[in-house]
């Protein structure tokens, strides 16, 4: 288990002194002049020596992705944008960060904006986080009181400007390029990449976009060193990370815990267990709503990092452990993913918006076992022909849970099928 | 889902004194000539302002920012908070109905709301004062099932706890938001398994719940 001391936010749960004042006394905003002093260039290659991967769900290599930016401006700002719209389902770890440790990511906005020249940062955080909202804007506000932003950002000689924006809900504007055109004041429809947001993205500027934890992770692999923070985890799957697991456990919850930590170890270790026992698991959607979900058996081995999952058909995704247990519907609870995507789909691409709606249909059908056994190939052959077939990856997104389901209870929708016909025939006889 | 302004319309729009102060300091936010940018944060104030988001208000807010009204009907149609009819006086209740609330009970929830409120979404009860929804995930599965009601997040419910809360409101009082089992946030029930403190050094109330309870009645927007 991951001890305290190893803990990078180590006031998740709120219960100390969310103030500066309180974050000073946790380490925060410690020799942050002094990191930066140390040049852009070292920072950028510490994040890379650390191994941290981006925490939002894709995990690409956050170092690489700063390198991305110019080294120099030609005339235009450079923007660091930061992704707070957090709304994958089963995903509630930015919340914490914001509303309990807001300094981690002020502090951190700084440094990476620092090191990819961007003078601006926007924190676009997701309309219905009002509280979270309020909390984190304090926290900026503070900070401004404090010199820590603004001209001479914490006496660094930078000048640094953060702003809190927010958006009025609609999952989409979490793709990086959505919540670009949603902060530039229009409906958020993702963007064609190339151009990628290095070259062209906020306003025609070149930009980044990380996760609120991505962003929050920085300023203490800095101060501690990337060799500390790569020496925890596995090989490319290093560090800390914060699980959310939801669902059929006894005591649901948010942690901080290494990478690549046992799934059953992180369940019993930090939610009392799953409801009724081990053996009362079904299947676990080991990373949100997107990936897709695992049945016991592959559980029971299962790490929790992006190589072991991927490997195993599912992925880390942001870290959002949702558990069932044997008396869940899981043909209903995809659906209800279905009806989810279906609902979220910006409608831009053809695939998607008319692939979503018709997925949920057929799966609503499937629910009530009202379909014919060739409809679960049609439904699988549906969702290959969505996935990758769209600007962003919402189409792959609603592909692959139910193609974890066809994969996985495959046998169940069949059974279900079976026992509607042969209720239907009773009631012919 | 609503995609469609309201039938009936109020004649006017326009931001209170308090309310165009903080508009116009919204606009700094944004580089010269990008004050489109500012178009949600508005429109939400202005949400605020009425209860719901009427024709004139979203005209307002576009001639306010210079832009054509179709571009402010566009994003007043597209983002899913906006209420394009009015809500209940008292409260309007958004349950979370995806997978996490779901497996944990958020299809009791909505058909208490069903019962007690209306049989269907969006419709405002017979007296007025309610009304409600159900939303996509609104990121606090850990805390499953729950509901936000204003700016306010209630959670792990109960039928008979949501039942509680939506008297509260019609009492004219604020029930305390947060964790109905108990909670201090999203820690492990029964205890942290990490970080553990002092219960007694703890505030008494976790700092959203806190901030909630001294604003008056669940207000103080920014």
């Amino acid at each position: 288990m991951l001890s305290d001391k190893d803990r990078i936010f180590t006031n998740l749960y709120g219960f100390e002194d969310c103030s500066l004042a309180g974050a000073h006394k946790r380490g925060h905003w410690d020799g942050t002049a002094e990191l930066m002093a140390r040049g852009r260039n070292w920072i950028i290659d510490q994040v890379k020596a650390s191994g941290l991967r981006g925490r939002g769900g894709a995990g690409f290599p956050t170092g690489l992705k700063w390198s991305f930016m110019p080294r120099k401006s030609d005339g235009r700002p450079h923007y660091l944008v930061v992704n707070a719209d957090e709304s994958e389902p089963g995903t509630c770890k930015d919340r914490e960060i914001m509303r309990h440790e807001p300094h981690t990511l002020v502090e951190g906005s700084l440094l990476a904006g620092f090191a990819m020249g961007a003078e601006v940062g926007y924190i676009y955080i997701r309309g219905e986080f009002i509280r979270e909202r309020q909390l984190l804007q304090k926290a900026i506000d503070e900070a401004y009181d404090a010199g820590l932003l603004g001209d001479n950002a914490a006496s660094s000689g930078w000048r640094f400007d953060l702003y809190l924006h927010h958006g009025a809900g609609a999952y989409i504007c979490g793709e990086e390029t959505a919540l670009l055109e949603s902060l530039e004041g229009k409906k958020g429809m993702p963007r064609m990449k190339p151009p990628f947001p290095a070259a062209i993205g906020l306003w025609g500027c070149p930009t980044t976009v990380n996760n609120v934890e991505s962003i929050a992770v920085v300023p203490t692999i800095l101060r501690r060193g990337a060799e500390w923070f790569a020496g925890l985890g596995s090989k490319n799957n290093t560090g800390t990370k914060i699980f959310a697991i939801s669902g059929h456990v006894n005591s649901p919850c948010v942690v901080e815990e290494e990478m690549a930590i046992p799934l059953r170890e992180l369940i019993d270790r930090h939610c009392g267990g799953v409801r009724g026992g081990w053996s009362n698991l079904k299947a676990v959607i080991p990373g949100g709503a997107s990936v897709p979900l695992l049945p016991r058996h592959i559980c029971d081995n299962a790490l929790m990092e992006f190589t072991w999952l991927s490997d195993n058909g599912s992925g880390l995704g942001t870290a959002a452990v949702i558990v069932m247990d044997e008396s869940t519907d899981v043909i209903k609870a995809i659906w209800r993913l279905s009806k989810f995507y279906k609902h979220e789909s910006c409608g831009q691409c053809t695939p998607c918006r008319e692939g979503t709606g018709w997925m949920m249909r057929v799966m609503d059908r499937l629910v009530r076992g009202e379909a014919d056994v060739a409809e679960i190939d049609m439904l699988h052959d549906v969702s290959k022909q969505v996935e990758g077939h769209t600007i962003c990856a919402l189409g792959d997104a609603a592909a692959w849970p139910i193609q974890g389901l066809i994969r996985h209870f495959r046998h169940e929708m069949e059974e279900r099928i079976a026992s509607c016909n042969r209720q239907a025939n009773r009631m012919a006889a | 889902m609503q995609r469609k302004f309201h039938s009936e319309q109020p004649e006017s729009f326009e931001f209170s004194d308090g309310n165009l102060a903080w508009a116009r300091k919204q606009l700094e936010k944004y580089p010269d000539g990008r004050q489109a940018a500012a178009i949600i944060p508005l429109l939400w104030r202005a949400q605020k302002q009425e209860g719901w988001l009427t024709r004139p208000a979203v005209e307002y807010v576009a001639d306010m920012l210079g832009l054509a009204h179709i571009r402010a009907y566009e994003v007043a149609s597209f983002y899913f908070m906006f209420q394009l009819r009015p809500v209940g006086s008292k409260a309007h209740i958004q349950i979370c109905g995806t997978t996490c609330c779901m497996i944990c009970g958020a299809e009791d929830l909505i058909d208490l709301c069903r019962r007690k409120i209306s049989p269907k979404p969006h419709q405002v009860s017979p007296c007025g004062r309610f009304s409600w929804e159900e939303v996509e995930c609104l990121g606090a599965c850990a805390n499953a099932p729950m509901v936000q009601i204003g700016s306010d997040y209630y959670e792990d419910l109960s039928p008979d706890d949501l039942s509680n809360i939506v008297d509260e409101f019609g009492r004219g009082r604020f029930p305390a938001p947060g964790s109905r089992r108990g909670r201090y946030s999203s820690e492990p029930e029964g205890g942290p398994t990490s970080l553990a403190v002092d219960n007694q050094k703890r505030p008494a109330l976790a700092p959203a719940v806190a901030l909630a309870m001294r604003t008056t009645n669940g207000g103080g927007e920014s």
